[in-house]
């Protein structure tokens, strides 16, 4: 046997007795996700253990090197990994900001202590980050960010307005742009920061969405301190620690695009719409769709490993995040199209049980940010027509 | 496996698109259409293609080929792709090879793969019969007949059929399929040439009470089915690759015009309307890339999925190449209509790559009853 298929047999056996059942199959709703954090809660005590478990080993974060609590595995053993837990349709055991966004921008930027300090805590789930990005004033302009931190010898005074800080309310940490220097041109004045959400002068504020959920905060600083030492890569330019992690950011949203997992929506449809003699989804127009949504779908799963596969070779170009968030944003918008017209007016409940509270329903609204949030699906264009086709004037 | 080539896969992608463009660019399918070439496919290139390692690049080394897989014959593909070459290479260095090593008697190995390997012999494959590929469909019959069995039905899109040294012929048996080597010289045997639209060659062949030997068969009698479906399967990912490689470049083509042309006194390629439209193709045309690399490396692995991964990319690179030379003959403008300009050849080369082995439609439908829908 070679040592790839050693590995699988050994990953095959540890997982069968470490994955609980009640952590298989798909997730029902997105608040049986596991983030972890100080305030964390669990569907099941199996949920928490799944995440302990998989922490201990650093398979939260499995290419993360083992002595900053990763799993230490090469891409392909990765690969072996991920497509195990597909075989048993392993649920996600942590689902992070800080092991998605932060960490792999403390990898590239950060000191050997901050990043002996906070990658292992996040690799076992037990500090929840939140990202402190858009303002009020500065959205597809994020450069334009007004929150200002003042020099006070060792730390700094912070005080300004983020929006659309996902999950701010729940969050432990947040890495945060603020503007260190004003009067320099707005790409160069920008640093890179990280703090307690528990810190004095920090609040949140839920925003209610189309979904009547509220996944996004205003998150506002008031006078809040903020030590130098937390200063991530080098003063006033934060800005390219902030477009690594965007990089990131960006591929974890277009992996949205890659999830369907399960059984495959032309059959969901059949339980709803029926079928016809043949077997086939009695809705011929509906049956196309899926089908096209299906090759695409493929498509891109098969895009984002390649991707992947690329920058471990050193071949990819940073922007082709870009690439990914756009088309994986899209083709998720346009999947929940299509999980609506499934479902008919069954997935127009709101609310009730039967509806699981109208999570169809609201999950599609959701999506709709997915191609907003990050970047608009715009803003990717531009990225790519300027530094992968070098068009004129972009 | 990496889904990216490997240094070898590179080289040899350099080496056939530096043959091609040296020695049979475009210039070279315009002159095979323009001076009305008899054959409309080049012999002599052939050759040459052979003496490259091209032509038997999926043939075994013990038969003078170059040894290689499903991934090296899509680079060569490709390659053809981009230059729009008329080329034996799909129906004899893939379809008839691929038929030939995986169910060819010795006899049948020893007297094909040498010569398709050096570029000396056209094979065709005889599959398709109405106008849409549907080899479930096949009606073409082969009835036993003294010691052999007598084939009569109508075949159409055969490629390079009407200068082909033998022909595959996919015919129904008694209890299946069954795949016959003829020669296109026996009495019965009606050949047409049919110019398409690319300039590229088919034929129409007509068998009527066509008397073949028993040791026509290839492989065994009834048994045809996995064997043509094999064949099927590479030539789709091969075809899939050559319309990454026709859609592609019609794309550079384009974005090179963007970065040159000028209106309203600014380069047409510092509008955002068209900066958008070319950064969505852009993104198409690296899925497409992925879904294609992914299937013939599936067909190189054996997977039990490589079907269904070869229905996928020859959907998905025949939606994105036809968006590419929309967008290529739009983005032009009225030159782009002009046959002097050769983005209007690449559209034509498209539309006939999109027909061939089954269009979008074909493997999408394939892919929705796999799914069980």
């Amino acid at each position: 046997m070679s040592d790839l298929e050693t590995f699988r047999a050994e990953t095959r056996a540890w997982l069968e007795a470490n994955c609980p059942a009640e952590c298989r199959g798909p997730l029902e709703n997105e608040e049986d996700r596991v983030w972890g954090g100080r305030n964390a809660t669990y569907r099941t005590p199996g949920h928490k253990r799944w995440m302990e478990v998989m922490g201990a080993r650093g398979w939260t974060a499995p290419e993360w090197p083992t002595e900053y609590g990763g799993g230490g595995l090469s891409r392909e053993e990765a690969k072996v990994l991920a497509s195990e837990m597909r075989r048993i349709d392993a649920q996600m055991p942590l689902s992070s900001f800080g092991i998605w966004m932060l960490g792999p921008a403390l990898l590239q930027f950060g000191t050997e202590e901050q990043k002996k300090r906070f990658l292992p805590e996040i690799v076992r789930g037990e500090i929840r980050w939140c990202q402190g990005y858009s303002e009020p004033g500065a959205g597809s302009d994020l450069a334009a960010i007004q929150t200002k931190a003042e020099d006070r010898g060792d730390h700094w005074i912070v005080n300004g307005q983020k929006v659309w800080t996902s999950y701010a309310d729940k969050a432990d940490w947040i890495f945060c742009l603020v503007r260190t220097d004003p009067d320099a041109p707005k790409h160069l004045g920008i640093s890179f920061v990280l703090f307690d959400m528990a810190s004095p002068g920090v609040s949140t504020r839920p925003i209610v969405l189309i979904s009547g959920k509220s996944p996004f905060c205003e998150t506002f600083f008031d006078d809040v301190r903020v030590e130098k030492e937390n200063l991530v890569g080098t003063l006033n330019r934060g800005w390219d620690v902030a477009k690594a992690l965007l990089a990131h950011e960006r591929t974890m949203i277009g992996a949205m695009g890659s999830l369907g997992a399960g059984r495959p929506l032309g059959q969901v449809a059949g339980d709803s719409v029926g079928l016809d003699d043949d077997g086939r989804l009695d809705d011929p127009i509906l049956r196309a769709r899926i089908a096209d949504l299906d090759v695409d779908m493929a498509a891109f799963n098969l895009s984002m490993e390649r991707v992947g596969d690329q920058v471990k070779a050193r071949q990819a170009h940073p922007a082709i995040a870009s690439m990914l968030k756009y088309y994986g944003s899209e083709l998720n918008k346009r999947r929940h199209e299509l999980i609506m017209a499934s479902g008919g007016s069954d997935a127009l409940e709101w609310e009730g049980e039967r509806s699981r509270e109208g999570t169809a329903a609201r999950d599609w609204l959701r999506t709709k940010a997915n191609s907003i949030e990050g970047g608009t699906s715009e803003v990717q264009l531009n990225i790519i027509a300027k530094h992968l086709l070098q068009l004129p004037g972009a | 496996m990496p889904l990216i080539l490997t240094e070898e896969q590179t080289m040899l992608k350099e080496a056939a698109d530096g043959f091609l463009n040296e020695n049979a660019p475009i210039a070279h399918l315009r002159a095979l259409r323009d001076s009305h070439d008899a054959d409309g496919v080049s012999r002599d290139l052939w050759k040459a293609f052979g003496e490259m390692g091209f032509a038997g690049v999926i043939i075994p080394e013990e038969h003078g080929g170059t040894g290689l897989g499903a991934v090296e014959a899509g680079v060569v593909a490709e390659a053809l792709g981009r230059t729009l070459t008329p080329s034996p290479f799909m129906g004899s260095g893939v379809l008839s090879a691929k038929v030939l090593i995986d169910g060819g008697s010795a006899e049948q190995k020893a007297a094909w793969l040498p010569r398709i390997a050096a570029g000396e012999a056209i094979l065709s494959l005889a599959v398709d019969e109405g106008a849409k590929h549907r080899p479930a469909g096949i009606a073409t019959t082969a009835e036993r007949s003294g010691n052999g069995f007598r084939l009569n039905g109508a075949k159409g899109f055969v490629l390079d059929g009407h200068v082909a040294d033998a022909l595959i012929v996919a015919a129904r048996t008694e209890e299946g399929l069954t795949l016959f080597l003829v020669d296109p010289k026996t009495a019965g045997v009606e050949i047409e040439r049919t110019v398409m639209v690319d300039a590229h060659n088919a034929a129409r062949v007509t068998l009527t009470d066509v008397e073949v030997d028993a040791d026509a068969v290839i492989g065994a009698v009834d048994g045809g089915e996995g064997l043509l479906e094999g064949a099927l399967n590479l030539g789709r990912a091969c075809a899939a690759a050559s319309l990454n490689g026709a859609g592609d470049q019609a794309f550079q083509v384009t974005l090179e015009y963007l970065r040159t042309r000028k209106q309203f006194g600014k380069l047409i390629g510092e509008f955002q309307a068209l900066q958008h439209r070319s950064a969505h193709l852009f993104t198409e045309i690296e899925l497409a890339r992925a879904a294609v690399l992914g299937a013939l490396q599936r067909l190189d692995a054996g997977r039990e999925d490589a079907g269904l991964a070869v229905s996928v990319a020859k959907a998905k690179a025949g939606r994105v190449a036809e968006l590419a030379v929309q967008e290529a003959v739009q983005m032009h403008g009225g030159v782009g209509m002009t046959d002097a300009f050769d983005v209007g050849l690449f559209m034509k080369r498209v539309r006939v790559l999109n027909e061939l082995l089954g269009d979008a439609g074909f493997h999408t439908e394939r892919l929705a009853r796999a799914k069980g829908f």
